[in-house]
């Protein structure tokens, strides 16, 4: 039976973890490899954080979810606290250390079926051109609403194999643009789990938004630039 | 103006029929229901109905409203509200009865109810809350839906030869309640008189004239894909253009 | 949406609603009714999407009841027409499934579970499987396919539309909303370029294109007792012929097997990694898995269980499927070990930790 590599990405709905996670599973399809995506609902995680569950294989895949990721990647303080249930021995952890609040979608939502929806920002002048990703088809749109907080606690780390942790927020916000924070996740996603080689996913990146790219060709860049250094960053930490 | 300086007193911003513990509330940012709700509160508190009052809601965005407010609620089945707040109220003449529910659950799946409970003249409140599509689902086409207005499910327009015009609910409730019905269609464009609107449904229903039923014109910009501008736009002109603010009918007064 | 031709094969992407929409359109389905649901909701957007381009036909109803009845409409006028759901609309689709048993119309119906009962969850379950099977105030006369990835969903509601036309009973593809919303490869093809005959629907009423033909008058209502026995016993004839070939199922390892795992839809695909996992350790364990719930293969069961010791039943109700299986085996002394898990996933690692109980 050959290997299944299983990957767990969490954020908050605005962070744009669903879209990271379909581009991957996209790009190891690409490649020739057996892959399968399932967005977040589960009853461990009550509300509000989205998880995305990745799995890639040249073999079959069975389950679509299963209970420990061999890499996870908890992007916001909720997601860490969130996930630990995905945290196994093996497991190689991925986090964000920047010290920022994204804006949290209540707890204990009775009612709500979509946890990443948020409006288009209420100020853009284009709000369906204000999404950096398309919308992936019957999948919510999002904002991403966030402000200066405190970061991850360490204490709400699990015990795992090795646990890398990235300023990703930090670098987007201050070095490239909010909007990749996702992208530079998903570089650093590359760099750890070996998977995919970087052009697999430069091509999906390049089917997902060539629309978008043709119109803003710095966009293109922009999101080449997030992915690279996303890389290098999980290479130089490994 | 007369609320505002009731007792010379500022109104306070939380209706104490709030449920406080559960604020901030759930809705989309933008959201209509906020003001509706509001509204509602505030009729509440000022016709002092807090502990007679039974709240109904539907399943979509309005089932977010189950724990809304300090009183009595129940969320039901889609479509289902009416009935169901019709059925408590027929055991218990007591109970003021609120329905409140989306465009799906009062103009499609729930309208073989609306049309029998104003039929039958329930003395029950019905609110309706309209914002042209089914947005807990993912934005698809309402009966409400404007034509030409694109949804998910008319991701080319709205086709009225296809799909027909829009739902004029409170017209049809108007066109076959008995005497005594009160009927009104609001907007959170203009929350105090839509807080009017509510209020008098609520006292047609205290006064058991006959039924009683609000439609409020509401906005989502999550689903419409619209920012602040475009929103208040949608629903002050395209909206209003078509479903007229105002009260349809309102019970005779009695004689002296 | 994907780009799609459906001409030759092509290697897709893309979610279980997306892939429905096409399976429907590989079909050569001319109108859907429905209404929105969650899970199933997709399957909807992508139609009306592509519905202009290749000549297709919407209308979303005012409810599911409405959905299933404009459904049979649809079918007794000769079109191949569907409709899909979830949970509570499922529900409500039992009314137009029950007039589908007793007329003989073929409706297909793609069915995405959720949490059941009542709202509960928009998520998923495989708590539709008893009205699914057996909804409706009648026996339960038809069929049922229950599928575990996007190439049977493909395949499977191809196949839907055949064995409906074919046998004329209310025919579903029983999915769930994991599958409906996860994404996985599969390969579309063109059936009739594969060598796959479509049946050719035909009009029950309204058969315009003879306007010579003799008028029809079709009834599900009956005067006695007497008349009912012979109605529903024809159907029940019928329908025991069908299932000598309609029947599906899929089993590895149960000659020797002392433990079985029992699973249908999804949980086959945990159930099947345990079964590789174990085997691979030398354990003694066997994989059974009916694709027709309905119907069910009891006897391939029987004869898969005459050797072993335990069946594992692992399923994501309260025993709905170990309700089939008990009914199916009845006399057999074999004893069922239960894993019942309403409303939630089950994963090859949860099952394997329960065997190792035993």
């Amino acid at each position: 039976m050959e290997k299944v590599i299983k990957i767990a990405i969490a954020g908050e709905g605005g962070q744009g973890v669903q879209s990271i996670a379909e581009i991957l599973a996209e790009a190891a399809n690409e490649e020739g490899k057996n892959a399968l995506y399932i967005p977040n609902f589960g009853v461990e995680q009550r509300g509000g954080v989205s998880i995305a569950f990745v799995q890639i294989s040249d073999g079959q895949i069975g389950a679509p979810k299963f209970q420990k990721a061999d890499i996870l990647i908890p992007v916001s303080p909720r997601a860490v606290q969130r996930t630990t249930m995905y945290a196994g021995k093996d497991t190689i952890y991925i986090y964000d250390n920047s010290l920022i609040q994204e804006g949290e979608v209540n707890d204990n939502i009775v009612g709500i079926q979509y946890f990443d929806v948020t409006p288009p920002c209420p100020t853009s002048h284009h709000p369906n051109e204000d999404q950096p990703q398309e919308m992936i088809a019957g999948e919510p749109k999002t904002c991403s609403f966030s402000r200066p907080g405190p970061g991850v606690d360490p204490k709400d780390i699990p015990e795992v194999k090795k646990v890398l942790a990235i300023p990703a927020n930090d670098i987007a916000k201050n070095e490239m643009h909010p909007r990749v924070f996702n992208i530079i996740i998903l570089g650093a996603v590359i760099a750890a789990t070996e998977v995919l080689p970087m052009d697999a996913i430069k091509q999906a990146l390049e089917s997902k938004l060539g629309d978008k790219f043709k119109k803003n060709p710095e966009l293109r860049e922009m999101n080449f630039k997030a992915l690279e250094r996303g890389y290098q960053l999980i290479k130089t930490a490994m | 103006m007369q609320e505002l300086t009731e007792n010379n007193v500022l109104q306070p911003a939380i209706p104490s029929s709030w449920d406080e513990a559960t604020k901030p509330h759930k809705f989309c940012p933008g959201c209509g229901h906020g003001i509706i709700l509001k509204c509602l509160g505030e009729a509440i508190d000022e016709l002092g109905i807090k502990d007679k009052m039974v709240f109904g809601c539907d399943i979509g965005c309005s089932l977010l409203a189950w724990d809304f407010f300090d009183v009595d609620s129940v969320q039901t089945h889609h479509g289902r509200t009416t009935p169901v707040i019709t059925g408590m109220k027929r055991a218990n003449t007591d109970i003021i009865g609120v329905a409140y529910m989306g465009d799906g659950g009062g103009y499609a799946i729930g309208s073989q109810h609306l049309f029998n409970a104003a039929v039958r003249g329930e003395r029950i409140t019905i609110l309706l809350c309209n914002n042209c599509n089914y947005g807990m689902t993912g934005g698809q086409m309402a009966p409400t839906t404007l034509p030409g207005m694109k949804t998910e499910t008319t991701p080319y327009g709205r086709d009225v030869e296809q799909t027909g015009y829009p739902t004029k609910g409170p017209e049809m409730v108007a066109a076959v309640a008995p005497e005594g019905a009160y009927i009104a269609r609001g907007t959170i464009a203009n929350p105090r008189q839509l807080k009017g609107f509510i209020k008098k449904a609520l006292q047609n229903q205290m006064e058991g004239n006959g039924i009683s039923f609000v439609e409020c014109l509401s906005s989502c910009p999550t689903n419409w894909r619209t920012n602040a501008k475009q929103t208040w736009e949608f629903v002050e002109k395209d909206m209003a253009e078509y479903f007229k603010v105002g009260e349809l009918r309102t019970p005779q007064a009695k004689e002296g | 949406m994907a780009e799609v031709s459906l001409k030759g094969e092509q290697r897709v992407f893309m979610t279980g609603n997306e892939v429905c929409a096409w399976a429907v359109v590989a079909a050569k389905a001319d109108i859907m009714y429905g209404y929105p649901i969650t899970p199933q909701n997709e399957i909807m957007h992508y139609w009306t999407r592509l519905a202009p381009k290749h000549g297709k036909r919407f209308l979303q109803t005012e409810d599911e009841i409405s959905a299933g009845f404009t459904t049979l409409g649809g079918v007794m006028s000769g079109r191949k027409a569907f409709t899909a759901t979830a949970g509570p609309g499922n529900v409500l689709m039992q009314e137009s499934a029950g007039m589908a048993e007793m007329m003989r119309i073929p409706i297909v119906y793609i069915i995405q579970q959720r949490g059941g009962p009542s709202t509960a969850t928009v998520i998923y379950a495989q708590q539709e499987t008893t009205l699914t099977t057996f909804g409706g105030n009648g026996e339960g006369h038809r069929i049922v396919y229950s599928t575990a990835s996007h190439q049977e969903l493909f395949d499977y509601t191809i196949k839907a539309f055949n064995s409906a036309w074919t046998y004329r009973f209310p025919t579903f593809v029983l999915g769930d909303g994991y599958q409906a919303k996860m994404r996985e490869p599969l390969t579309l093809y063109d059936p009739e370029e594969k060598g796959q005959k479509l049946v050719e629907p035909k009009a029950m009423l309204g058969d315009t294109d003879k306007p010579e033909r003799e008028s029809k008058h079709l009834r599900n209502t009956y005067n006695t007792e007497d008349e009912l026995y012979e109605v529903v016993m024809k159907n029940q004839h019928d329908w025991d012929k069908m299932a000598k070939e309609v029947v599906e199922w899929d089993a590895k390892g149960c000659e020797d097997a002392d433990v079985i795992f029992l699973t249908h839809g999804i949980v086959a695909r945990a159930a099947l990694t345990a079964y590789n996992q174990l085997r691979a350790q030398g354990k003694k364990v066997g994989y059974f898995r009916p694709i027709t719930v309905r119907p069910f293969p009891g006897e391939q069961l029987k004869e898969a269980c005459k050797n072993a010791k335990k069946l594992f039943v692992a399923e994501s109700a309260y025993g709905q499927l170990m309700k089939l299986v008990q009914h199916e085996i009845f006399g057999s002394t074999i004893e069922i070990v239960p894993m019942l898990r309403p409303g939630v996933g089950i994963t090859t690692e949860e099952i394997i930790e329960e065997y190792n109980k035993l």
